[in-house]
């Protein structure tokens, strides 16, 4: 066999496309001054990523559409408020928790808690995966629209209580400060690299988050390839069928909600950081949709679909929309046509277009999953309702 | 319910006594008692709409009984959720094939054996050994099910819903042994089989029971395979049982006739 045939028939050679992209783009700062209007935006892309592999796992995986996914970021967020910021000012008798944080830290807030940005988003994860199964418990006796309904509601329950938990005391400490912000919270403080500012370079934020992201992909395929995958997708595609082979419907259902939230609240801690605010206004139902675009763009339940489908629309978001239709001679054009308004505010116009197009030009996806190809292409996977559900 | 149970917990398989199941103002099945002894092929038979299914429906733990009581292996499962009736040993098929249709034959019989597998989120993230050696072994043993009810190897790696019908009810099968059930539940498995096949599959069913140890109780309208495979024939009309016994018994038996043909066919 020659060489170059070895190379080919390695265990690791599917994975080669993969793994270059990624190394191209981990040296991107590199080429970029350290506070890149680019950087930013990919930054903000990847943190979209994992936060649509988080919705993923729910809806393209386990097929429980879910219309409340901002619930999960705001969680993230107020997580990252809540421990890294002197949001809790008397706690420890007004002298504050520090721990794994710099000097600056430490001096120049010495009340609240501090933690490292590894705690945060271990903190994160507790709470979001908590909250995911809360979240997952009412809609156990339901099926496809009614899910959707009750995670909508629960998307809006949670943005009210952000908006309005400057009014819900508990011991002394308000839950959030509403549309005010929790402000000013802690750069990003890494175990053993130390502590780094968003003011000064973006390139440890854009190394995190990248990060981030590869955690996710690597939890997301192993956790594709395994029993629990299997039994999503057989949840998916019949729940009957599949609780008659022997998988628990309940476990298996709050297993899925559990993963992705823990995803969205991963991503929110970061943003949290990166953001250096945490308030209200941030978690907007349309966060939500903007997400499940993302999804459905890429090709639902295809990682790498996903992966891209969060990539594109978010750089339509930050980029495209902003620099490019609202500026320059596109803009003239449309006041040439008598046109007056902007495509920012017309942002989910776009957005839905964007849909439309995917929807009659390619309905699987940019990168589509095998099965959904099956689906749409042969009419399979078609579910009979069950004639009496049970919880 | 009634005092043939008496001894029933200690010798037979599966006894129902007195289930009924009733949707709304209908009364789908109507208070059957039925009794099956180890390692015996016992089918229930019945004009469409006799409740047959609705009954196995029962079995499985998919519907709630609205009164009576299941014992499996003297254990009461009345009302316990489908996956736990599966981990206790009993497995079906469906009238209508109800395959996971995006899903390879080998990856539908994988699924099959979630029940007996131990592989939990954490670890299978982590990948430990034991969830590689257990994704391998279990793998190995849906190729080895396939090829025990007589699936081509060409076919495991098909999309089921690519397959024939003859093979997607053999993967059907398979899925179902997968979780290494004591009783086999088929629910009119010749279904859209020609007498060929058909008669292939009694072969079969004698065959599963002889080395798998198992019991298996079908619902079936082809006759020739009811009479040839059955050692033990209930039949139900209106969700009622209006007779039971032998094979020869239920050919004779005037009620079974009148429910098959009408009161006028009799007379």
């Amino acid at each position: 066999m020659s060489r170059l045939a070895e190379l080919r028939n390695a265990r690791w050679a599917p994975w080669l496309p993969a793994i270059i992209a990624v190394v191209a783009v981990a040296l991107f700062p590199l080429f970029r001054p350290p506070l890149d209007a680019t950087m930013s935006d990919v930054i903000q892309a990847l943190a979209y990523v994992v936060m649509a592999l988080g919705l993923n796992i729910v809806v393209g995986f386990a097929g429980l559409l879910d219309l409340g996914y901002v619930a999960f970021y705001a969680f993230g967020a107020l997580a990252a408020g809540w421990f890294a910021s002197d949001h809790f000012s008397k706690v420890n008798g007004g002298e504050g928790v520090h721990i794994g944080v710099s000097d600056f830290v430490q001096t120049a807030f010495p009340q609240g808690i501090h933690v490292s940005f590894l705690l945060i988003v271990i903190g994160a994860i507790l709470v979001t995966a908590l909250a995911g199964a809360i979240i997952g418990l009412p809609t156990l006796r339901l099926r496809g629209d009614y899910i959707a309904i009750v995670t909508l509601a629960f998307g809006e329950i949670i943005s009210r209580f952000a908006a309005n938990g400057d009014s819900v005391i508990i011991k002394g400490y308000a839950l959030s400060n509403g549309r005010e912000s929790i402000s000013p919270i802690d750069q990003l403080n890494l175990p053993l690299v130390g502590e780094f500012d968003s003011a000064t370079n973006l390139r440890f934020y854009f190394w995190t988050a990248l990060a981030l992201v590869l955690v996710v992909l690597f939890v997301n395929f192993r956790v594709r390839d395994s029993r629990l995958g299997r039994a999503w997708i057989a949840l998916r595609e019949d729940e009957v069928a599949a609780a008659s082979m022997g998988v628990p419907l309940v476990r298996t259902k709050l297993t899925a909600y559990a993963i992705g939230a823990t995803f969205g609240g991963i991503a929110g801690a970061f943003l949290g950081v990166y953001n250096n605010s945490v308030n209200a206004n941030q978690f907007q139902f349309g966060i939500s949709i903007f997400l499940l675009s993302m999804v459905i763009l890429g090709g639902l339940g295809s990682i790498w679909g996903v992966v891209i489908g969060a990539t594109l629309l978010s750089f339509v978001n930050t980029y495209l929309i902003p620099d490019v239709l609202d500026k320059g001679s596109f803009n003239d054009l449309l006041g040439d046509l008598g046109l007056d308004f902007t495509f920012g505010e017309i942002k989910f116009g776009v957005f839905g277009f964007i849909l439309v197009l995917m929807m009659v030009l390619r309905p699987q996806g940019l990168l589509p999953e095998r099965r959904r190809t099956a689906e749409l292409t042969e009419g399979v996977g078609g579910d009979e309702a069950i004639v009496e559900t049970r919880a | 319910m009634s005092e043939a149970t008496a001894d029933g917990p200690a010798t037979a398989k599966l006894s129902a006594e007195g289930v009924s199941k009733i949707f709304g103002g209908l009364v789908a099945v109507d208070g059957v008692d039925l009794e099956i002894a180890p390692r015996s092929i016992v089918s229930i038979i019945g004009p469409n709409g006799a409740g047959k299914t609705t009954f196995f429906n029962m079995l499985t733990g998919l519907y709630k009984p609205s009164t009576g009581r299941i014992l499996f292996d003297g254990r009461d499962i009345t009302g316990t959720r489908p996956d736990r009736i599966t981990s206790f040993g009993i497995a079906r098929t469906f009238q209508n094939i109800r395959l996971f249709s995006t899903m390879s034959a080998v990856e539908n019989v994988m699924v099959g054996q979630h029940a007996r597998m131990k592989g939990g989120m954490f670890s299978s993230i982590i990948r430990t050994p034991g969830v590689r050696r257990e994704e391998r072994e279990v793998r190995e043993k849906a190729r080895e099910m396939l090829d025990y009810v007589g699936l081509r190897a060409a076919e495991f790696d098909q999309v089921s819903s690519n397959l024939s019908y003859g093979d997607q009810r053999r993967v059907e099968i398979a899925r179902a042994l997968a979780s290494e059930p004591s009783l086999l539940l088929l629910d009119e498995p010749t279904a859209g089989m020609n007498p060929n096949e058909s008669a292939r599959l009694t072969e079969f069913m004698e065959r599963l029971r002889d080395e798998k140890d198992l019991t298996i109780l079908l619902i079936e309208h082809d006759m020739k395979v009811v009479m040839g495979v059955s050692e033990h024939i209930t039949v139900l009309d209106h969700g009622e049982k209006i007779a039971e016994g032998l094979p020869r018994e239920i050919r004779e038996n005037e009620r079974v006739v009148e429910a098959y043909l009408g009161k006028s066919a009799v007379e």
